[in-house]
């Protein structure tokens, strides 16, 4: 067992309990920082796939700004610290239902990847993969590239939109 | 390494995400299990990317759309969470159901 397997091990394993253990915990801020513990060892792995610079995207945006918001999010509504209340939408039969449909999801899926290999051992990639992402975005992907910055901005506007006060309401209180 | 230990790995967080949002009751948390089950795609794209029939870095350019299209759906999704949270005072989703009657 070479330094990767094991390496790739621990990191599957945080990765596994930490979003088992999103599912358990009752508190909501637990429950994200819980996960953050998974978006970590996400990146550990984006480094044993050698994607660095995905990796480090990984913790920037995922560890850093949607847990931030997220954490935002929770604070800015109320949320009843009661451990007895329902955590779940339904009762014991939907949470079965949900549980046997994404077991056999899991199930079909797992036949299918369970002997997948094409043979690849992964010294085509380059070294410096940030360098080749800049050339592939910046000639390549150029219209897709463009295309996300309009999204980012539509879904900034919109945001804006959906939570500002709307005259209406604001009247009502 | 072996591809198909990253697949596996990425479809039990895929599954573990799955299941949170179809049960979990908070819409704080089925967006987060949303963001975990993205996270998972984004695992086979780079795995793919090293481990494919063709590596290249492509897959990596494809996850990274994939993580910006993420974040821009993690605000709009807080963005009418908070809406939600002002009409009704409540961020249950079994609440939200104007359209059920």
């Amino acid at each position: 067992m070479s330094g990767t397997d094991i390496a790739f091990f621990l990191l599957a394993l945080a990765a596994i309990a930490g979003a088992v253990m999103m599912l358990q915990l009752t508190n909501v801020v637990h429950m994200v920082l819980s996960l953050v513990m998974t978006f970590l060892a996400i990146a550990g792995l984006y480094v044993l796939l050698s994607a660095e610079f995905v990796a480090v995207v990984q913790v920037l945006i995922y560890s850093g700004a949607i847990t931030i918001i997220m954490l935002f999010a929770i604070m800015l509504t109320r949320h009843h610290a009661d451990d007895k209340e329902r955590q779940t939408t339904g009762g014991v039969g939907h949470k079965a239902a949900a549980a046997f449909a994404v077991l056999a999801f899991g199930l079909a899926v797992y036949a299918g990847i369970r002997t997948l290999d094409f043979g690849a051992d992964g010294s085509a990639l380059p070294a410096d993969n940030a360098k080749a992402i800049g050339q592939w975005l910046y000639s390549y992907y150029t219209i897709p590239f463009e295309i996300v910055s309009v999204l980012l901005l539509v879904a900034l506007i919109g945001a804006i939109v959906l939570a500002k006060k709307d005259g209406k309401g604001a009247e009502d209180e | 390494m072996t591809l198909s230990a990253y697949l596996a790995l990425s479809l039990i967080l895929f599954c573990i995400g799955l299941y949170g949002a179809l049960t979990k009751r908070n819409t704080v948390i089925v967006l987060i299990c949303i963001e975990l089950m993205l996270n998972a795609v984004n695992i086979n794209f780079v795995a793919f990317a090293k481990y494919g029939p063709h590596p290249s870095v492509h897959g990596h350019v494809f996850a990274l759309f994939a993580i910006a299209v993420a974040a821009a759906e993690a605000a709009v999704g807080l963005a009418a969470l908070i809406a939600f949270y002002r009409n009704r005072k409540t961020v249950r989703v079994d609440e939200a159901n104007s359209l059920k009657h």
